[in-house]
């Protein structure tokens, strides 16, 4: 049985030496910690202070918040609920062809830049960074460059999506290859199948569900950028919103607020169930 | 079948496969035939409401290399010191504009993260102390959540002013609301054992949350808020689209009044920022899961 009162202190001095880490960190480390910690209150305060957090701006504000609220309800579409429908169809269908295009660019480039299939280190190694240049640039500022080299209207839309997902997609798609079960490429290569064969028999069929669940899930994504594109004028229910808000139209622009939050939640459940359909519950929610 | 019931001793296993087989493959036959239709359906739905033209699009690619071409800076192996120098004339506004832009995301996600923490052991149903506290946490986060973050700062924009405080309030609601359904998930998942612990030794609430969920939870709140960080760097980026601050504004106005080499400029220092924050953050997240598992 344990005793707790039946340690001596001999046996505590013993504990001290042998396991000094129990008692107290060593010095260095508590003095690095401490100066962690103050460098970060410091970056806060210098925040707090550089961006002007007063309280009395922060009230001034949140009460001028609270009069724009109240002038949203009650909401009212003011006759235009037709033109709103319309734009969130647009902006659907800018999605959808988006992550299409998207999807169907990335198809080959992700087997390309993988590594089980091109075994090449430098094409890889500089596909990747392709993708990773069309991903780190926002879909809203290829928006605004589509917007300026093929004009206003949701074609610079489409073509924003698509090319930030072309990035995002392949390098989903080449990790999607690189992680196949090596089992069924063996067997059609026993079978004697070549290159062309062997992925199109050993590596297409375990990987087209994941892709299209990716694609799907990008989807969903896509249609919440695409309700904002339009800001730049890049097509869909966003310029309307815009230009609702700069107009100070209040109740129209909740109630397209509103119509984009069902929007987006009626496509998140769509896709959640599809996606369950093709690769089981599970893995979809760890995609969540 | 009225063979195989009279005579069951004379099937045909060859036979049976087949038939079982053709069944199979007239059933995934029927099924290609409607998600044919299911997504072509789709697709002229998307081209007609998206007002896709593929003319449109052909004549616009040109437009766009065009474009592309005429960002790409002119550079000379003979001369290239000064050229580079001539193509970030205006450097240190476009840094200090960076460093506004970085600190509009860290504060916002400290701000954001902060809040989803508290809220999310209301949040979730195995910590929540009633249930309208529960309802009503889930669905504020879902509200801040879903409205994008650059529609709030639409509206903020005109409630507290141009400018960064704007964008940081935005990104912080979004932030909340997205880390908040993610902690309270986190949160649902614990090992419920460290609880009965501390409740048995006579600890409340406050204490059961401090002493056996924080310490559980911790580590992957820190990597989702690193993550969460990554994103807000991005959006930080455009939020001067709407004039809330940040380097966006600086790319706005420069593609708008067409001075090419600067908007390949500020871009390339974007790209450059959104992969740096990515990768140490990346590895930053590592060595967190490196420590949990040791």
């Amino acid at each position: 049985m344990l005793r707790v009162d039946a340690i001596s202190e001999a046996e505590i001095v013993e504990a001290r030496r042998r396991l000094p880490r129990v008692f107290s960190r060593p010095i260095k480390e508590r003095l690095l910690s401490w100066a962690g910690w103050t460098a970060f209150a410091g970056l806060v305060l210098y925040c707090l202070v550089r961006f002007d957090f007063s309280p009395f701006r922060l009230w001034d504000g949140a009460h001028e918040l609270g009069l724009i609220t109240r002038l949203m309800f009650p909401p009212s579409a003011g006759g235009n609920f037709d033109l709103f429908l319309w734009a969130i169809l647009e902006t659907l269908g800018m999605a959808f062809l988006g992550t299409l295009i998207g999807g169907v660019l990335a198809f080959p480039l992700g087997f390309l830049a993988a590594k089980n299939i091109v075994p090449a280190w430098i094409f890889h190694f500089g596909i990747r960074r392709v993708f990773d240049v069309l991903r780190g640039v926002d879909v809203f500022i290829w928006a605004l460059i589509f917007v300026r080299a093929i004009g206003l209207g949701p074609l610079a839309g489409i073509m924003a999506i698509a090319i930030s997902d072309t990035g995002t997609l392949s390098k989903l798609f080449s990790e999607a290859i690189e992680n196949i079960d090596g089992k069924q490429v063996e067997g059609v290569k026993a079978a004697g199948a070549n290159r062309i064969k062997v992925v199109r028999f050993g590596v297409v069929p375990q990987v087209l569900p994941v892709m299209l669940s990716f694609a799907l899930y990008m989807f969903e994504s896509n249609v919440r950028a695409a309700t904002i594109l339009g800001i730049v004028g890049a097509g869909g229910i966003g310029l309307l919103l815009a230009d609702r808000i700069r107009a100070h139209v209040w109740d129209q622009a909740s109630v397209i607020i509103i119509m984009i939050l069902i929007t987006v939640y009626a496509i998140d459940f769509l896709s959640k169930k599809i996606r369950e359909r093709l690769i089981g519950k599970g893995k979809s929610e760890l995609m969540n | 079948m009225p063979e195989a019931s009279s005579t069951p001793v004379t099937v045909n296993p060859v036979a049976v496969f087949e038939r079982a087989r053709a069944e199979m493959l007239r059933q995934k036959r029927v099924q290609g035939v409607i998600l044919a239709v299911v997504f072509l359906a789709c697709l002229t739905a998307a081209v007609i409401a998206g007002q896709f033209n593929i003319f449109t699009l052909i004549e616009g690619f040109p437009r766009t290399t065009e474009y592309i071409e005429k960002l790409l800076p002119v550079l000379r192996w003979e001369t290239l010191g000064t050229d580079v120098a001539e193509w970030y004339w205006n450097t240190d506004r476009w840094l200090e504009l960076l460093v506004e832009t970085l600190l509009m995301a860290f504060f916002a996600t400290l701000l954001g993260t902060v809040g989803a923490f508290v809220f999310s052991f209301f949040a979730s149903s195995n910590l929540t102390t009633a249930y309208w506290m529960y309802f009503l946490t889930r669905r504020f986060m879902e509200i801040a959540r879903s409205v994008p973050d650059l529609v709030y700062a639409l509206v903020f924009v005109f409630a507290w002013g141009l400018g960064p405080l704007a964008g940081i309030l935005a990104l912080a609601i979004h932030t909340f609301g997205a880390s908040g359904k993610l902690f309270a998930e986190v949160n649902e998942n614990i090992d419920p054992n460290p609880l009965e612990g501390v409740r048995a030794s006579g600890g409340n609430w406050v204490e059961m949350i401090r002493f056996s969920v924080v310490p559980q939870v911790l580590p992957v709140f820190a990597s989702y808020t690193l993550w969460r960080f990554e994103i807000n760097v991005r959006t930080a980026a455009v939020l001067g689209f709407v004039g809330a601050g940040g380097i966006g504004y600086e790319l706005y106005t420069n593609i708008r009044l067409s001075y090419y080499e600067d908007v390949s400029a500020i871009l390339l220092i974007i790209v450059a920022t959104v992969i740096c924050v990515d990768l140490s953050c990346e590895k930053i997240r590592h060595r967190m899961i490196g420590k949990e598992f040791l």
